[in-house]
Formats: C-alpha cells, structure tokens, sequence
C-alpha cells in the first residue's frame, strides 16, 4: 500500500522531471548527449493529436484495426495494411480511401505478421516464419486473396525478435530480416553473469538479412543468401533508389546496467548503445554481438559479455553505421521519400518511425515519434530531428512507457503523403503538406 | 470538578494499560509478522529495482505483448512453488498471461539469494494492487533443494 502510494507520487514527479529536461535541453545549450537533435521542433496543433512541422497537417484516416504493422500504399491510392495478429482469421487489411477516410474493403491472408510490401505486380507479406506474395490485378487489388503462393518457408522464430521485416530490390531480389533470437548471444539470454557465446551459433541462421529470389517458390535458407549479418533486429529497412542500396535501422541491445552495473550506470544504460542506421553491402558484417556502437564517443565499443569494459573498441571487421540515434528507441519503419508534396529539403532524405522504448526504465521512456534525417547524394547530412510527435499523448504517457499510439510502419502515397501506423492501437495516420 | 476530571482521567489510564499488558502476549507475535513483512517488502523493492524493473517497469504493468505485467496474474496471486520456480529457472513458454501472449525470455534469476527470492516476491504480490501471503526464505529453500529445471 504504502510503497504503490510512492510509487504514484513518484511517477508524475519523474515525468515532470524528465519533461523540465527534455525541453531545457531543447531550449538551446550544447545537447552534448544528442538526446534531442538541435533542428525545428514539431509545433502542436497538426491535426489528430500530433505535433508537426510548420505547413504540416495529419489525419486520423482508420482506427481500431488491430495491430497495425507495416503498411504500403499503391499507385491508386489504396492500402494494404499487416497485422501482427490474424483478427477472425484474418492477417492483412484491404483499404479504400475516400475523403479523410479509409475504410476496410477486404481482409484476408490467415497469418499475422509484421512485414507488407507492394511490387512488380505482386503483394508480398511475412509471417514470423515465412514469405508470401499474392498476384495482383491492373488496379494492384489482389486477384485471388485465398491463394497466396510460398515464396520463403521455414524461418527461425523463437519468441524474441521474431518479426520478419521484408522489402526488395530492383533487380528481383527479396530481403528478409532474420532476428537474433537473443540479447547478446550469451549462454543463457539475458541472465546476469553468464558469458558471451565465442563464435555466436545464432549468426549461422538469424541475426542478418537474409536475400532471396523474388518469384522462386518455397525456397528454405539454403536457397538464400546471407545478405549481411551481425545485426541483432532489424524492423525498418528500405531500398534506397538513389544510390540502388539497402538500409536498415537495428535495434541495439538491451540491459547493459541490468548485466554489468559495475560498468554502467542506470543513465548511461538508457541511452546506451546507439540505435544504428546501416548503408548495407553484400557481404557485410555490423558487427552484433561482440560489440555496439557508443553514440557519445562515436565509436564501436567491445561487448561487455566479451571483455569490453564500457570504453575498449571492438568490431574492427565490423562496418560502422551511417547514422546513430538514442539508445533503446526502437526503430520499426524506414522510408526514403521520394515524393514532390513535401517542402525540397525531405526529398531523398528517410522518415525513421520510432516504436518507442521500454528498456530505459526506471529512468523515463522516450520516443514514440516519426524521426527525419535528411541526406545528400545518398549518405546521412545534418542532424537528425523529430517530425512527428504527440503519439503517446502527454509527456508523461511517455515517461511513464504508457503510450496511447505507437508509431510502427511507414509509406509514401502516389501524391506524395506520408502515412504512419500505431500497432497499439491500429490507427492509421496520413500526413500532408500545404504550403 | 476538576480533581473529579483529573481522577477519571486518572482510572482510564491505568485501566488502558492494564488491558494493554494484557494483551501485549499475542500482539507481540503479530507485530513481529507486521515488522517481519515490512522488513521484507523494503528489501524486496530494491531487489525487484535492481533486477525486475527494466523488464516488467516501474508500475509492473510490463510491455505490450513482450514483458507481461505483475499484477493480478495467476502466476503472481498463485502457486507459490510455481512462482518461486519463474525467479529461479526463468521463463520461457508459449502461455497467455491475463488472456495475452508475451515474446521474450525471462532469465534464470538463480543467483540471487534465497532471502532475496522471498523479499521480491513477498514484495511483489503485496504491490501494485496485488495481496497475497507472503514468501519465506525456508520456502525459497525448500523449492531450490528440489528444483527441477
Ligand atoms: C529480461 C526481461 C525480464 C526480467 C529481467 C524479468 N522478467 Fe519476469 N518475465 C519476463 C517475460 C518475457 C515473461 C513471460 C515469459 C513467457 O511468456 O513465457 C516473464 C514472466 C514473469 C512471471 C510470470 C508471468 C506473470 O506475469 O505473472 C513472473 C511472476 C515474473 N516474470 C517475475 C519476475 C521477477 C520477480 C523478476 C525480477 C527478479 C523478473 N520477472 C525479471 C521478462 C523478464
């Protein structure tokens, strides 16, 4: 009794606290721990609760779908949407827009899933376990929603990082996203003093991506190519057009205090290590898990599981990312922009939607916003700022972790909108610019 | 009038303690329980901060379809012997928690100290809305002598 009484007047007290931070921070002074990027802040009142850029507006166009995952939107303006759980039998949503609206015309597909990706006149779709891809008529509406052919079967799925992020290439290739089924590749995942695993085993078969043929049937890991490994989880990935290239944002690992509180502080453990974006090529390495990338000293630092200490350098096989964010944010979508409707500044640069953290506690949550990093010639250039926010509802909604809305998945329309998904509470957003 | 007041006040003293030295026999054993859980549920709070809380958070809600929350579960309200085998050999099972399924591994916690499994616990199913009795030492002792991963 006494101690929830604590805790209740503790909460608001941290989500205060945190709040006075995070806009002291914002308000100028050098952001030495680059937790809030220096560039134009969103401003409130862009519509549906969030806060945008000046010109910016959004719109709240479905709700109360389910789990909205990844989304594409196609060449006429209409939405396939995944849900990470079949609702009725049901794993992907058909929708059609109309005004400020979209409504569901179809659903089908009997597995839940994470990843949804329109091309070449198919749909492709994930399970945790497999790949799919449906045929799709002139008018990119699916011909037959009962029977999907088997592109990839038999994928490691091991209640962690399971979801099968998917995207392709120009040249018929599909890119699938192979979780590492563990934190850090230690004996025992996640129990304290248990040591690294020399030759991590899981690499063999997770914790990469994976490339394989587009339009060939049934094809197992022997079929595929392990494209990169030394990625842990990989959620939002895209193919860069510019530079014919494939991006991914991983999710750094988790509990660096939790397993080793003599070398890292509860602080440093809610910032550390950097969220990574990789520019990948066939064949690379990111280096996960002997080592993480140190945002602060810009550098890829030694696991702690495999001798590090917080400060020796590892990785020195390994590529170093082209972007880095803080810790724990969760990135779930990638999206180059390609579109004319936003301001010149956006074009070719990535939308980045952060899912939000849980690993920061008892120190405040954060994200839970639609990130922009703009780029030139193909590469990162300039800070990073947030876009979108306002998804969790109040400061301290997300603080406190208890977001109203988690942003997930994100796509391009033929106009030129950005549309955001919240798997939390299956919103779909749609976000336009008017000068 | 006032020596009367001062008499009656006089009486209801004396005859106050004599009921309390008569009582103070079996109150002691409940105010050594009370002191006992107190004792247990302090201890217990720091080891579910050092240990729990990154998973399961502050308000022990837990994580949306990762880490599920500590409160009012059966596994939390029940079985003590199952409760105690969570801490010591983990967790890791396609189960619904409260009508939810949950995707990531809870690791063995057998390293903390018998004394520290019953303070978490005891703490754990008297927080966050939870009541529940509270677990011993001798309990924890009992089911690491016989676990069986
Ligand atoms: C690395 C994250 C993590 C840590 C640390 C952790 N847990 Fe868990 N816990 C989980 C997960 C995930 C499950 C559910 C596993 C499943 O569904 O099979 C779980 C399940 C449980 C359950 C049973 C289900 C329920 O919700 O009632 C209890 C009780 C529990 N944990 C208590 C604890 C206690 C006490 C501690 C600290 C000593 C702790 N956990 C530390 C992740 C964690």
């Amino acid at each position: 009794m006494k101690n929830r009484k604590l805790l209740s007047l503790l909460l608001p007290v941290a989500a205060i606290t945190s709040f006075i931070l995070f806009n002291a921070c914002k308000d100028g002074g050098p952001t030495t721990n680059k937790e809030t990027p220096t560039a134009t802040t969103p401003i409130a009142g862009g519509g549906a609760g969030l806060k945008l850029p000046s010109g910016f507006s959004a719109a709240v166009i479905a709700e109360k779908l389910g789990g909205t995952r990844e989304i594409a939107v196609t060449q006429q303006g209409n939405i396939y949407v995944k849900l990470s759980r079949a609702k009725n039998g049901k794993g992907i949503l058909f929708l059609q827009q109309e005004g400020d609206k979209a409504t569901v015309k179809n659903s089908f597909g009997t597995f839940g899933g994470t990843g949804v990706f329109v091309k070449n006149g198919y749909l492709y779709a994930s399970s945790d376990e497999e790949v799919f891809r449906f045929k799709l008529n002139d008018k990119n509406e699916v011909i037959n929603p009962d029977q999907p052919e088997k592109i990839v079967t038999g994928l490691i799925s091991r209640r962690e990082h399971e979801p099968k992020a998917i995207t392709l290439d120009n040249d018929g290739n599909l890119y699938v996203n192979i979780g590492a089924y563990s934190n850090s590749c230690q004996v025992d995942d996640r129990k304290k003093g248990s040591p690294g695993r020399k030759g991590c085993p899981i690499l063999d078969s997770a914790g990469g991506i994976w490339q394989f043929k587009a339009d060939k049937l049934n094809q197992h890991y022997g079929d595929g190519v392990r494209y990169a490994t030394g990625l842990r989880n990989v959620v939002g990935m895209d193919w860069n057009q510019q530079n014919n290239q494939l991006f991914v944002m991983q999710h750094g690992r988790d509990q660096l205090h939790d397993l080793y509180p003599d070398l890292y502080t509860v602080q440093q453990s809610a910032i550390l290590p950097a969220e990574c974006m990789y520019a990948l090529k066939k064949g690379d390495n990111a280096g996960w898990p002997y080592m993480y990338y140190d945002q602060e000293q810009h550098k890829k630092i030694l696991a702690p599981e495999y001798g590090g200490d917080g400060k020796k350098e590892g990785g020195q096989d390994a590529i170093d990312p082209v972007a880095a964010f803080p810790g724990h944010l969760a990135p779930n979508g990638l999206l180059f922009y390609t579109g004319d409707q936003f301001p010149e500044k956006y074009k070719n640069g990535a939308f980045i939607a952060f899912h939000g953290s849980w690993n920061r506690a008892p120190e405040p949550q954060a994200g839970y916003f639609v990130v922009f990093q703009p780029f030139k010639d193909g590469k990162p250039a300039g800070e990073w700022e947030i876009f979108a926010d306002g998804f969790s509802g109040s400061a301290a909604n997300t603080a406190s972790g208890r977001a109203e809305h988690r942003p997930c998945g994100l796509a391009q329309g033929p106009d030129g909108s950005l549309y955001v998904t919240d798997d939390s509470q299956g919103t779909i957003y749609k976000i336009t610019y008017k000068k | 009038m006032h020596l009367k007041k001062y008499a009656l006040l006089l009486l209801a003293l004396v005859l106050s303690t004599a009921a309390l030295q008569a009582q103070t026999k079996h109150k002691t054993i409940k105010k050594g329980a009370a002191i006992g859980l107190k004792t247990s549920m302090n201890a217990g709070q720091k080891v579910f901060s050092q240990y729990c809380v990154s998973c399961h958070q502050a308000d022990a809600l837990g994580v949306p379809h990762m880490n599920p929350p500590l409160v009012k579960t059966t596994y939390v309200l029940g079985d003590k012997t199952k409760l105690i085998k969570i801490v010591l050999n983990g967790f890791n099972e396609d189960v619904e928690i409260n009508g939810e399924t949950y995707s990531n591994s809870m690791p063995s916690h057998d390293f903390l100290k018998d004394q520290e499994i019953a303070d978490v616990l005891t703490f754990v199913r008297n927080s966050f809305g939870n009541k529940a009795s509270a677990v011993t030492m001798a309990q924890v002792k009992t089911v690491r002598a016989t676990n069986k991963k």
